[in-house]
């Protein structure tokens, strides 16, 4: 047996180290380290509730509307407050183009240079993938880095600046729009569908989402898209980090008339999702205390980071077991056809999760856009109790996102997040069953120092190494 | 060639994200245009793992000679000085150790943010990793480095504060540094350029601001100094004069200026969004005019207020339209 300690796994948000015992040039086991721990819990406690909407952003520059979201939910369930529809239609809005600019992130900036490496000369793609994808050079990240900086015009018109914002509050939005800004997102949105039509696509979003079964996927054969899915087939990335097939989602985009996105778990049947079944495990976390749920959960780190634990992270488990969130969960669980044919699928089935999410999150922005009413009420108001608690359940980019949030006296008494991260890298749990990442490397074959079958599996997972510990 | 070597220590990364919101032109050809070549940014550099070890070696040993060293996030000290809180994957050493050994080797040290400035929010409630910025511990001087230490080029640490920070006041300082022009420094730290100017500059609120026309609930259009706590008069940065993400700021976008660019913004004695106040009165007045002033000039002012403004600034847009004066 060999030890591949690897680190620092840089294209992924924050701080990771993976370490792999390999037998016979293929992983036995795994370790995911998060070696990053700040303490935003232990921040919030003895606070006014409301200063979560400053702090928890703050957890994360990449999902820091996901904070923001699942903050002011949980402060509005606290207040027994439901926000104005149009408000919430519009905290839809900003929320959908965070996930969108992050899903465009990783494809172009984090996951797709890897395959302009060196390594992979000869292959019949190779040279594309140089052109297009080599950091910092490729001609597709640069079409991309514009066209998300463009797209994120959004936020600069509703929510002030990215990331950050305090425009998403418990009763709606701080910004009411009006005509003028109904027709300017509108043109920011159609600008937005002909980049991603033309270039990564190459082809009609309504025909990507229209897609049902993996053999017409690997037919697309247009745009950026369809050279992602020429190296796939090339490079088996369908059998590569495959995945337990029990996915999870809080639901997306909480409208007055339901969630954009379904709400449930999905294990083979479509099953209601039951909340009160969530824990995090602290065995192999270098946390003090016992299991529990996050609504009595606690903070507190072990200093002397002594073994069993190898990770700052916690290990959240639903009813006793790994669950994988994501954009493929979500599509997954929302019951589209191409997503649950790839269930259990690995690096092909999470990235194909993602550029279905992006054709089809388009459509829903355009719609909230369209549905603007300039005079409608944005913000409803509502008072912070002195006692209460209140959950809020978002789905971020990168998966479920949980704030649990206990006021007492008129301040914080606790405050406890799973970020999606959380979930999908978990360290092993009291029974010794590995996280999503760890079991996903197991049997995967590795060559070299930097292993490349094992960038495409972590990367996979779109991973945002700050949220997971916060 | 000016080579940047980036770091992310104890952050959220948003600075960087910030930066990839770079327009007209975008991140890659204003770096490509102004001769900035990045030798390795976590976020963006193919490079990982033992690729990215070998080349943080050959910087700290001076192998390749390090123009700029920017450092995103703060410097987790903890726990009991160990830096253990944030240790730099495989390496065995810690982000602060990494810090340490990296500054002396730099012509020039940039906290980018400001968690690298000055701790930022890395450093809020009770500072659980006892964090601090690269050459503050909030607004003292002295953090991980003396407060009389200075780069190879004799600076003292740059401060681009800003939570996150504007990608345009990254960029201009890159280029400024790059180009070998002055980087004139406040006294805390931030480059003048974007520091000589408050955030209440350029404020669309301005008219509600002369009338103390105040909101009184978020989602209201009137100045959110008397009861929400916009510390925009007092905050320094440009976010009015240049606009963030196409048109936006944080006023603009109806909330109000939390501060961010300055020290220990993080923890107000109060609610962020909550104006503290004494009898009525508004703490914490507009910096550089005598109080008694500004409490003459705004009872006033307030009492001259304009119905039209009055009544807009209690709405969510605008109510009623300016007054029409026809040409005689």
């Amino acid at each position: 047996m060999t030890r591949l300690v690897m680190g620092p796994f840089n294209r992924v948000e924050g701080d990771l180290e993976v370490t792999l015992d390999v037998v016979d040039g293929r992983v036995a086991e795994a370790r995911v380290n998060a070696p990053l721990f700040r303490g935003f819990e232990r921040m919030l406690e003895g606070r006014d509730p409301r200063d979560a909407l400053v702090i928890t952003p703050r957890i994360c520059g990449i999902c820091s509307v996901s904070q923001s979201a699942a903050a002011a939910q949980a402060l509005a369930a606290a207040m027994g407050l439901v926000p104005a529809p149009a408000g919430a239609a519009m905290a839809a809005l900003i929320h959908a183009a965070e996930n969108v600019a992050d899903h465009l992130t990783h494809f172009h900036l984090f996951f797709m240079p890897d395959f302009a490496r060196p390594e992979y000369a000869g292959r019949p793609w190779h040279e594309r993938a140089v052109e297009r994808f080599t950091a910092m050079e490729g001609s597709a990240q640069r079409r991309a880095v514009q066209a998300r900086a463009e797209l994120l015009h959004v936020m600069g018109l509703l929510a002030g600046k990215w990331p950050h914002t305090l425009a998403i509050q418990p009763g709606g939005v701080t910004r009411a729009p009006g005509v003028r800004e109904k027709a300017r997102l509108a043109a920011t949105l159609r600008a937005f569908r002909r980049y991603l039509e033309e270039v990564l696509f190459g082809g009609s979003l309504g025909a990507f989402a229209a897609l049902a079964t993996v053999d017409d996927l690997l037919a697309w054969g247009r745009g950026d898209v369809g050279l992602f899915l020429e190296i796939a087939a090339d490079l088996g990335l369908e059998r590569m980090g495959g995945g337990s097939g029990r996915y999870m989602s809080f639901g997306a985009y909480p409208l007055a008339t339901g969630p954009v996105l379904a709400r449930g778990v999905w294990d083979g049947k479509l099953r209601p999702l039951d909340e009160a079944a969530i824990a995090e495990d602290l065995s192999h976390a270098w946390m003090k205390g016992a299991t529990a749920h996050p609504r009595e959960g606690r903070t507190e780190p072990d200093e002397s980071m002594a073994s069993p634990a190898y990770s700052w992270c916690k290990a959240p488990r639903l009813a006793g077991q790994t669950v994988e969130v994501g954009a493929l969960a979500r599509q997954v669980v929302d019951g589209h056809p191409l997503a649950r044919a790839l269930s259990g699928g690995g690096v092909l089935a999470r990235v194909t999760g993602r550029l279905l999410e992006i054709a089809r999150t388009q459509e829903v922005m355009e719609r909230l856009i369209a549905g603007i009413v300039p005079g409608a009420e944005y913000m409803a108001r509502g008072h912070l109790p002195r006692q209460g608690e209140g959950a809020g359940l978002v789905e971020a980019a990168r998966g479920s996102l949980g704030h649990w949030l206990r006021i007492e006296g008129g301040r914080i008494a606790g405050y406890q997040i799973i970020a999606p991260t959380t979930w999908n890298f978990s360290p092993r749990d009291g029974s010794g069953v590995p996280g999503p990442l760890e079991a996903a490397l197991v049997g995967l074959e590795v060559a070299g120092d930097v292993p490349l079958s094992v960038q495409h599996v972590v990367r996979s997972f779109d991973p945002c190494m700050v949220c997971t510990v916060h | 060639m000016t080579n940047v070597l980036w770091l992310q220590a104890s952050g959220c990364g948003g600075c960087t994200m910030s930066l990839l919101c770079a327009e007209s032109p975008d991140l890659i050809e204003t770096l490509e245009d102004a001769g900035i070549r990045l030798l390795w940014h976590p976020a963006l550099s193919v490079e990982t793992g033992a690729e990215a070890r070998a080349l943080l070696e050959d910087v700290a040993a001076g192998r390749v000679l390090l123009d700029i060293l920017c450092v995103e996030g703060a410097i987790a000290r903890g726990p009991a000085g160990t830096g253990r809180f944030q240790m730099l994957s495989v390496t065995g050493e810690s982000v602060m150790a990494w810090v340490a050994r990296l500054a002396p080797v730099a012509g020039h040290v940039v906290a980018v943010g400001s968690c690298a400035a000055y701790g930022g929010v890395t450093a809020a409630g009770g500072n659980p990793t006892d964090a601090v910025g690269l050459q503050y511990d909030g607004a003292h001087p002295g953090g991980l480095l003396a407060e009389g230490w200075r780069s190879r080029a004799g600076r003292p640490v740059i401060n681009v504060a800003g939570c996150p920070t504007h990608p345009g006041w990254v960029l201009e300082t890159l280029m400024l540094l790059a180009s070998g022009e002055a980087v004139a420094l406040d006294g805390m730290g931030r480059p003048r350029f974007f520091a000589d100017h408050l955030v209440h500059h350029g404020c669309p609120k301005n008219e509600f601001y002369e009338y103390k026309a105040s909101a009184r609930e978020l989602s209201e259009i009137g100045c959110m100094m008397e009861n929400l706590g916009c510390i925009g008069t007092q905050a320094v940065g440009d976010c009015n004069i240049r606009p963030w993400n196409g048109e936006g700021s944080c006023t603009r976008g109806g909330y109000p200026c939390i501060n961010c660019t300055a020290p220990r913004f993080e923890d107000p004695a109060h609610a962020f969004v909550e104006t503290p106040k004494i009898a009525g009165i508004p703490v914490g007045l507009p910096t550089d005019m005598p109080k008694a002033w500004f409490m003459a000039l705004a009872s006033l002012s307030k009492a001259a207020t304009p119905e039209r403004i009055g009544r807009n600034a209690r709405a969510d847009r605008v109510v009623v339209p300016p007054t029409l004066r026809r040409p005689k």
